[in-house]
């Protein structure tokens, strides 16, 4: 019992650490300097993408590799709303989100006719599709891109200190927002549903859960903050382009990495594998391309040692969820 | 019988069979699995289904559930056609089953396990779904490994926690799939108890079992599916004492 009691306090004072660790973030712009910070902004928006792969191929088994397709149409729609249409900047963004979700509804009902590889293909395909249709828009600078006109961007503080801060706290506010609320959605009876869909779709469809039904939630789910994703990948990079805004290398593929790596089917597993995406980008930076070899080669090695990646090792030694979205006997 | 779940006079539906099959087909490529079947089951039976090995019980079963769609025929629950119906549909219109090779929700707990069944097969919110996975728990006698994970129970837990889920939400027809194998005579008394009251409650069993002795206690009736078609049917004795069945099913 004592060494139950052991882990518990080990455990209770993870979750303290993590507690102190986000509260600490929160104080970002005062702590860091603008580097930093604008790592971090970084860090939070591949963070937040990774979290919604996650959901999408960990959880509901929609393994797209079309994910960078929303990031890109949230970034068009933003430039859109606020450049071309003149929209205020603060409800261009979240616009931009709904936008996004607007353009997720047809592309679901397209994409879910298909099932496992040939779903990813599909998803693929609507991503090409939509980058060829954003670099052939008006007043979206074809297939060069455009920048952002500098009264827009000076909305976002007058000082570039000022600016980098305010992405940060941004990025650092979705960042919170996708993963809080996906939590939530996974406490949630769907959730439920989901998690059981996870571990077993036949036994869960056997058990009563609408497996159609709960696919289309968690596509939908994903969208806006996809399309959010979008939009601070625009103001940190002061631009929209086809081939930057849908970038399948920095949207898709580095994202399944990191979830792959930190643990599929988990909340831990994403913040695991993005904190762990950057470790491994600054130490390796300096090796050009072999970066993406040993990315790949590293993400190969986890699969064969365990499938759910390090958070599904983590589980295996006992560790429980630090964020669990489990259900006991009492509410 | 005369009245629903809602309380309204069902004439129609309390002279018509819970379960019937039409002419059900089923072929795997050229493998003919389930051939023209017929069967009907009457509301509150206990019907048990013997069979050799690959004459296609679990496939039977599948194709009630909806797992497997059949090839032809047709499948009627409580008078309503419902042969293209999804899985989940028919779990929630209160068809549940186990399955022989169990399929649990391996990183879940054995009580969300259940919970999820309550809440999604009983169509029910997590709140009030809660004290019927408990009761569930209780009932197959997983209550003391409610946390566990269900990847870390053993194939006895794990068979019962195919009949806890299949119960749970407490569905009209449960089809189940050997669910006896393996249990001590005690735990054998046990869960024929616990089918004898789900039994009274007013649901429907259809239970396809290798162990015989335990067949023979609940069953009402008796079906004997051989190379995909019901070859004999009627009172336990009788079925038992057949030349035929014993033939087939026995190796007598
Ligand atoms: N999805 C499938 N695809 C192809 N063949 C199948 C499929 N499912 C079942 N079969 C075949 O159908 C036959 C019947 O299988 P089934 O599992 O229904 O038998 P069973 O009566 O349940 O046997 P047992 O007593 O061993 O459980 C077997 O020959 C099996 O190989
Ligand atoms: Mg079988």
């Amino acid at each position: 019992m004592t060494g139950r009691n052991q882990f518990m306090t080990g455990l209770a004072i993870t979750r303290f650490a993590l507690v102190a660790i986000i509260l600490a973030l929160a104080a970002g712009p005062w702590l860091f300097d603008l580097n930093q910070q604008t790592l971090l902004t970084e860090f939070f928006t591949l963070l937040v993408l990774a979290l919604m792969w996650n959901l999408l191929a960990g959880y509901a088994d929609i393994i797209t590799v079309g994910q960078h397709a929303f990031v890109g149409v949230g970034a068009y729609a933003f430039y859109g709303l606020a450049v071309l249409a003149d929209v205020d900047i603060f409800l261009a963004i979240p616009m931009a989100a709904l936008t996004t979700l607007l353009v997720a509804i047809p592309t679901m009902a397209i994409i879910f006719r298909l099932r496992t590889a040939y779903l990813a293909v599909g998803t693929w395909v609507a991503a090409e599709v939509m980058m060829l249709i954003a670099g052939k828009l008006p007043g979206f600078g074809g297939g060069s891109g455009t920048s952002l006109p500098i009264p827009v961007v000076k909305a976002f503080g007058a000082t570039l200190s000022g600016r980098v801060s305010t992405f940060y706290a941004m990025s650092f506010a979705l960042a919170l927002l996708a993963f809080g609320t996906t939590w939530i959605f996974l406490r949630s009876r769907v959730g439920l549903g989901l998690t059981a869909m996870r571990d077993n779709e036949e036994a869960a469809g056997a058990a009563g859960v609408d497996l159609v039904m709960t696919r289309i939630v968690c596509f939908l789910w994903t969208a806006p903050f996809l399309g959010l994703a979008g939009v601070l990948v625009t103001l940190q990079k002061l631009r929209v382009a086809p081939s930057a805004s849908f970038s399948i290398t920095d949207w898709t593929i580095y994202i399944i990495f990191i979830v792959v790596i930190g643990g599929i089917g988990s909340l831990e597993g994403p913040v695991i594998g993005t904190i762990l995406f950057f470790l491994l980008r600054g130490y390796l930076a300096a090796y050009g391309t072999w970066y993406l070899i040993i990315l790949g080669a590293v993400s190969i090695g986890v699969i064969l040692a365990e499938p759910r990646g390090i958070w599904g090792a983590c589980r295996r030694w006992g560790i429980p969820d630090l964020a669990p979205a489990s259900h006991g006997p009492k509410p | 019988m005369a009245v629903d779940a809602q309380g309204r006079p069902r004439h129609e539906e309390a002279r018509a069979p819970v379960l019937e099959l039409r002419d059900l087909s089923i072929r795997f490529g050229g493998l003919r699995v389930i051939e023209n079947l017929h069967l009907e089951v009457q509301r509150g039976e206990i019907l048990g289904v013997l069979g050799p090995n690959g004459a296609g019980k679990s496939t039977l079963f599948n194709l009630i559930a909806g797992v497997l769609a059949p090839t032809a025929g047709a499948i009627f629950f409580g008078g309503r056609n419902i042969t293209t119906m999804n899985v989940w549909s028919r779990r929630r219109i209160g068809i549940g089953r186990t399955y022989q090779i169990p399929k649990p929700f391996a990183h879940m707990s054995v009580f969300e396990n259940v919970l999820v069944a309550a809440a999604h097969g009983g169509g029910r919110a997590i709140r009030l779904s809660r004290a019927e996975a408990m009761d569930v728990l209780e009932a197959t006698g997983l209550a003391d490994r409610m946390t566990s994970m269900a990847g870390q129970l053993s194939l006895l837990d794990l068979k019962r926690l195919e009949l806890a889920r299949a119960i749970a939400g407490r569905p009209d027809l449960l089809l189940l799939d050997e669910i006896a194998g393996g249990l001590t005579e005690a735990e054998c008394d046990d869960l024929l108890a616990l089918l004898k009251k789900i039994s009274d409650h007013g649901a429907t069993i259809v239970w396809v079992e290798h162990v015989l002795h335990a067949l023979k206690r609940a069953a009402s009736r008796l079906a004997v599916l051989y190379s995909g078609s019901i070859i004999a049917e009627g009172a336990p004795e009788d079925i038992l004492a057949d030349d035929r069945v014993r033939e087939i099913y026995l190796g007598a």
